[in-house]
């Protein structure tokens, strides 16, 4: 049995997934990016080696993606997070035809055909006001970590508008909000709205259609997913929660596969005729 | 003597200033606005009067401006920190057509005539890209005082170029160029280009030309006049009261009341309906 390796070096975190060629997940991990990118990457490819139970010799293939792709040196190829995205959520869910991609830094929507192929995209890459980070900083306003605000918003009971227009902005509104005397997790609840409400928004800038796919490292708050479906009056597809970010390294693992078969196949053609 | 008082509440800083008759300025005062704004108005005004050795009851006249400028429970009347600007702005340097006040959380570019009123301004209203949080942001990601940003800047020697839009994206460029190897002031004169870029944009949408004034908590620092003097190929008026400049204005608009108010001998006194 063959292994190939995915590695998403993204802006916040990155992840690891270490796929079977009959398409078990072997092995996976995770970790801050932080500012050493090329170190990032040999550490979780290790953990990830670690958790598979596999020696470096046992991955046939690896395909990186992310903001910091370039920087790992052991790739063998390279993909666009888009790429990456596509074929990781059809994996997950043949019937996917829009992907919502919320992340530490970048919001990204994109539609897909049933052979995971892009056909239109939009990325919201400019502004954090889209992004993981606009949650992050509303949290730290109000003097909580980023793993907090989870449990923070399922004390929520109900929500205060946050405009969500720019993340630093949103201080103003959070501090304006906090000396009026609203609960944080109603604070917290208005961001997440906000938070969906331009995500929203991206979709129907790439004419989103069923089935919806959520991904990236925001879907694990159980909030996000909800709200997105009742805005879209839809069922929504989100991965589990320990898949959920590792979505685009799952979709480079199996990019991995079809590479070593076309390799294998044009090594056969190639082969000697007797 | 008369006196009048003009208090500008920012979204980081908040500022008091009292002037007398003769419109020169007589006490000052500069605190950080925090999360009780109230507060913070109503003690920028103490400290001014006290700095100015002033009674309360000798000020006729206080105007609250900037953006929490409702907050000033004992204003008189409200002024935009536009028109506030303009006014400060030609009253201290009265050749001023455009103004470029950079602040906490804005940057606004506003024309102005010779009586200092508003001809036209433009600001960025959506986003924090290009005001001085930018260097917030830098100052924090570096664990470097603010105050001590464009000193350092100026230092450089090879400028970076920052590329992000983003105020919060900046951040992480900057731990990333540092985690590059790059030099401090290099990294930091990029941070001040990429400002000073974004708010001559914004200047030319008003018009440009080379009587431009400074204003706003951002005009102290000296890497970002340099950084808006080179890319506009021209000096800027600037002056330690460039950072009062609203609360002037508003002290100013205040003056016009305490003056205007005073009924002249004979005259009939006008009741309001």
């Amino acid at each position: 049995m063959t292994n190939t390796m995915g590695i998403d070096v993204g802006s916040t975190y990155t992840k690891a997934v270490i796929l079977a060629s009959d398409g078990t997940v072997m092995g996976r991990a995770m970790g801050p990016t932080g500012f050493q990118l090329q170190k990032v990457a040999r550490t979780i490819y290790d953990l990830a080696l670690e958790d598979a139970d596999l020696g470096e010799d046992d991955i046939s293939y690896v395909i990186s993606t992310g903001a910091g792709r370039h920087q790992v040196d052991f790739k063998d190829l390279q993909v666009t997070d888009l790429t990456a995205c596509a074929r990781g959520a059809v994996f997950l869910f043949p019937g996917t035809r829009t992907v919502l991609d919320v992340g530490g830094q970048t919001m990204k929507a994109s539609r897909v055909d049933e052979s995971a192929k892009v056909l239109s995209f939009r990325l919201n890459d400019k502004c954090a006001a889209g992004t993981g980070a606009f949650l992050e900083k509303t949290a730290r306003y109000m003097g909580y970590e980023t793993a907090e605000i989870g449990a923070l918003m399922t004390t929520s009971r109900g929500s205060v508008p946050i405009s969500g227009v720019c993340a630093v902005f949103a201080e103003s509104e959070v501090i304006n909000h906090l000396s009026l005397g609203t609960a944080p997790a109603n604070i917290m609840q208005g961001a997440i709205e906000s938070l969906t409400n331009r995500s929203v928004q991206l979709m129907k800038r790439v004419r989103a259609e069923p089935e919806y796919t959520l991904i990236g490292g925001i879907l694990r708050f159980e909030t996000m997913g909800r709200l997105v479906g009742e805005l879209l009056e839809s069922e929504v597809n989100i991965p589990d929660t320990d898949m959920v970010q590792h979505v685009q390294a799952l979709g480079c693992a199996i990019l991995g596969h079809r590479r070593l078969e076309k390799i294998r196949t044009e090594a056969d053609a190639s082969a000697p005729v007797r | 003597m008369a006196y009048a008082a003009g208090v500008d509440v920012g979204s980081t800083q908040t500022k008091a200033v009292i002037i007398d008759e003769d419109r020169r300025i007589v006490g000052r005062a500069l605190i950080d606005t925090g999360a009780n704004v109230i507060q913070a108005a109503e003690s920028s005004y103490v400290d001014a009067l006290r700095q100015g050795n002033i009674d309360e009851e000798e000020v006729g006249y206080v105007v609250g401006t900037g953006y929490g400028r409702f907050r000033v429970t004992f204003g008189n009347s409200q002024v935009t920190e536009i028109s506030c600007h303009g006014r400060g702005a030609v009253h201290l340097f009265p050749q001023t057509r455009t103004v470029v006040d950079m602040g906490g959380q804005d940057t606004k570019a506003i024309s102005v005539n010779a009586q200092g009123e508003i001809t036209d301004f433009c600001m960025n209203d959506k986003c924090a890209a290009g005001t001085g949080r930018f260097l917030g942001a830098a100052a924090a990601a570096l664990d470097i005082p603010i105050d001590n940003l464009g000193p350092i800047s100026l230092k450089s020697t090879k400028a970076i170029k920052i590329s992000t839009t983003c105020t919060v994206f900046a951040e992480s460029e900057v731990l990333a160029w540092i985690g590059k190897g790059k030099k401090i002031e290099d990294i930091l004169w990029g941070v001040h280009s990429s400002i000073a870029s974004r708010s001559v944009a914004l200047m030319r949408r008003v018009g440009l030309n080379d009587k431009i004034t400074f204003t706003g908590g951002v005009s102290r620092n000296e890497g970002m006049v340099k950084a808006l003097e080179e890319r506009l190929g021209t000096s800027l008026n600037i002056s330690n009261d460039c950072h009062y400049m609203g609360a002037l204005g508003a002290a100013l608009f205040a003056m016009d009341n305490v003056l205007t108010s005073r009924a002249p001998v004979g005259a009939k006194t006008e009741v309001a309906p």
